[in-house]
């Protein structure tokens, strides 16, 4: 069943002194259609309104303004029982009195009237939840006695054993260590497509969501900044947010300008611009952005190396970079070339962004290579990706 | 040496216990079979049975019995239920909580005594005033009672309430504590879950708090038993011919009765309290083991 969130919005009345009597906007004008059977990520840093608006969709917290639909049906007003949502929460909520096979029937014990299941059904519905994330040997453990992974499992369990139209996940990762993370993230993955339920979940961590999500969503302090693939967000961010809050390592900002049809940072012409006026520009570079070229057109002061086996990363030095360092990340391969002192780049175009110093808006233009006769490495130059100009992403 | 470098430490704590409360307890366990031992000139008549046999037989021991026993069934329950109740609601307001907790509080800093003071004042009847409940029942048309030298009921009715109303500030607090240190994330799940209110209250609030609820049941209990002071702050010293006495209370006066007192007796009444309190925390810990939840 697809979610509809149409003009969603939730402010806080102020509280204490910071807010100096203003309401806090934790969600602001999101409008969003999550299509049927999709996993849907909410992406952001801390207090970005992912978590408001997860709590919004199960109905824990009522918005201020807007309206939600499950399907074609307004569910705005309805209470959470009445919803169908499973949700995980962060810390999982497991009861610590109850066993977990307890926990997971306990949503079935709820249900009434004509819903109302015998003892046999709903032992077989908790055994079936418990089938499928792969907890069945467990039922009669306490949670206290079970890892965080398998924690884990039984609130996926307790979420779906009521057969809910739509699941909700709050963090599920963020308790887990680095290991698990990445298990359990491929084992909700699993789950989702073999359920086929539609499943929205909370992260501040872009690893997780890139690596499962159909689509994310980017936020930030209550603002939709980006919808789009995982590739898609990565590839072509909307804005200098989304360029900087995704990809590890961070991509490097630079001040520059567009002057005469050329890039430039400080001194050096990088790439030919078309379709873009002269104008001051903020410039993102991907790490995997850099060739390393004898007389390359970007000047850097080398600080150091740092070889982890399968690429090495250059850490340089620009007058006109955001940060104290930059780092650009290289194959292996090209080891051999590197010289004391100085750091000459050429850029891959599609992995250099421009945006509008202040606002951080993203300007679309055609980015292409100066020319092709310092390069080390042939095959990238001939690389030249048309951006569209697209409005309204 | 090591092993016993963790005893030296506690010696004295230990040497402390052992002068102010095991030797005393072992006297008194020795005293309880001496029969008319007497104080003054350290001598006693013979070894037995016979002050345990005295004491079983003194109506007034059986009026204190099932005074304590009747106090204790009525008031931990009631005490306990009502606590719970306010402490729940005070969670569910916001407005005036605080001051509402500092009323709530105010008993439990309040001298025992002074508090006597108010219940007379509420209860007992004099030439010029039938006290002010007595006047609320005649206004709603009814018989004035005797609460303090009347009707047993009505004597046992203002002990209890004493006690049930002296007691719940202490509950009212450890629970207020008890409830806020539930995760509030139990209840949003329970609540995403479609749970009634009354199933959360009984399958997810009260199990998380049943340790604080069974301290207070035990201690309530213990309490209870060693009441003394409230009965003599209702109904002056002389309990046994009020007929309001408690176990505690019949030590006390035979310990200084007709002068001399009677410490044989006095010992015997002390371990037979000591055993019913024992057998019943027994108990209790048994029950609770089941029923409560420890995280």
């Amino acid at each position: 069943m697809k979610i509809g969130l149409d003009h969603l919005t939730k402010s806080f009345p102020a509280n204490g002194r910071k807010s100096k009597g203003k309401d806090v906007i934790a969600v602001d004008d999101f409008t969003f259609t999550i299509p049927d059977g999709k996993l849907v990520g909410l992406l952001g840093p801390s207090g970005c309104g992912k978590s408001t608006t997860l709590n919004m969709i199960s109905g824990l917290l009522k918005p201020t303004s807007g309206k939600i639909y499950f399907g074609e049906h307004d569910v705005t007003d309805l209470p959470p029982e009445e919803r169908g949502v499973g949700m995980v929460f962060q810390n999982y909520a497991l009861y610590p009195h109850m066993t977990v096979e307890q926990n997971i029937r306990f949503p079935l014990e709820n249900l009434k009237g004509k819903d109302k299941l015998s003892d046999e059904e709903m032992k077989k519905r908790v055994e079936e939840a418990a089938r499928l994330v792969k907890i069945d040997e467990l039922l009669d453990r306490k949670p206290g006695e079970l890892s965080g992974g398998q924690q884990q499992r039984v609130a996926i369990a307790r979420a779906l054993v009521k057969l809910p139209r739509v699941l909700l996940l709050d963090e599920p990762l963020s308790n887990l260590d680095a290991r698990l993370r990445l298990q359990t993230r491929e084992e909700i993955r699993r789950i989702q497509q073999e359920t086929g339920i539609t499943t929205v979940f909370v992260t501040h961590d872009q690893d997780e969501a890139m690596s499962i999500s159909d689509l994310i969503v980017v936020m930030k302090e209550g603002k939709v900044q980006q919808i789009d693939s995982p590739q898609k967000v990565y590839d072509d961010p909307a804005n200098a947010f989304v360029a900087q809050f995704l990809g590890i390592p961070p991509i490097n900002m630079f001040d520059g300008r567009i002057q005469d049809g050329k890039l430039w940072i400080g001194p050096d012409a990088v790439l030919a611009v078309e379709g873009l006026p002269d104008q001051q520009v903020a410039i993102g570079i991907r790490p995997e952005g850099f060739i390393l070229a004898h007389d390359g057109h970007l000047k850097n002061k080398m600080v150091r190396t740092e070889v982890s086996g399968r690429d090495i990363s250059i850490l340089s030095t620009n007058p006109a970079s955001r940060s104290p360092q930059v780092r650009s990340i290289l194959s292996s391969d090209d080891l051999p070339f590197i010289k004391e002192g100085q750091a000459d780049f050429d850029l891959k175009p599609r992995k250099v962004f421009l945006f509008e110093p202040e606002s951080g808006k993203r300007l679309r233009g055609t980015l292409k290579p100066l020319d092709q006769t310092h390069t080390s490495s042939p095959e990238e130059v001939i690389e030249v990706e048309l951006l569209e100009q697209a409005e309204n992403r | 040496m090591k092993k016993y470098k963790g005893f030296l430490y506690l010696l004295p704590a230990l040497a402390f216990l052992a002068v102010f409360l095991i030797y005393p307890l072992i006297d008194v366990f020795i005293y309880s079979f001496e029969e008319g031992y007497s104080s003054a000139s350290q001598s006693y008549f013979g070894i037995g049975w016979y002050n345990y046999d005295y004491v079983l037989h003194d109506p007034y021991f059986t009026q204190a019995l099932v005074n304590t026993v009747l106090l204790v069934v009525i008031t931990v329950p009631l005490s306990t239920g009502f606590s719970l109740a306010i402490a729940f609601l005070l969670t569910r307001i916001e407005k005036l909580r605080s001051l509402f907790q500092t009323i709530y509080f105010l008993p439990y800093v309040t001298n025992t005594l002074a508090v006597g003071m108010v219940f007379m004042v509420l209860f007992k009847q004099t030439p010029y005033s039938e006290g002010v409940v007595n006047t609320l029942i005649s206004w709603c048309g009814g018989e004035p009672v005797d609460f303090i030298e009347g009707p047993y009921w009505a004597k046992m009715f203002v002990l209890c309430f004493y006690t049930i109303w002296i007691v719940m500030p202490f509950k009212i607090l450890i629970l207020t504590s008890a409830l806020a240190s539930v995760n509030p994330m139990y209840y949003a799940a329970a609540k995403v879950d479609g749970t009634s209110s009354w199933r959360i209250f009984r399958k997810i609030t009260l199990p998380l708090i049943s340790p604080s609820v069974f301290y207070l049941v035990i201690t309530g209990f213990i309490g209870a038993f060693k009441a003394y002071s409230d009965a003599v702050a209702l109904f002056g010293t002389n309990l046994n011919a009020n007929g309001m006495n408690t176990m505690v209370g019949y030590v006390f006066d035979m310990l200084y009765r007709d002068g001399g007192g009677y410490p044989s007796y006095a010992s015997a009444a002390a371990i037979l309290l000591f055993a019913i309190v024992l057998t019943i925390t027994v108990i209790n810990l048994m029950v609770s083991k089941k029923y409560t939840h420890y995280s």
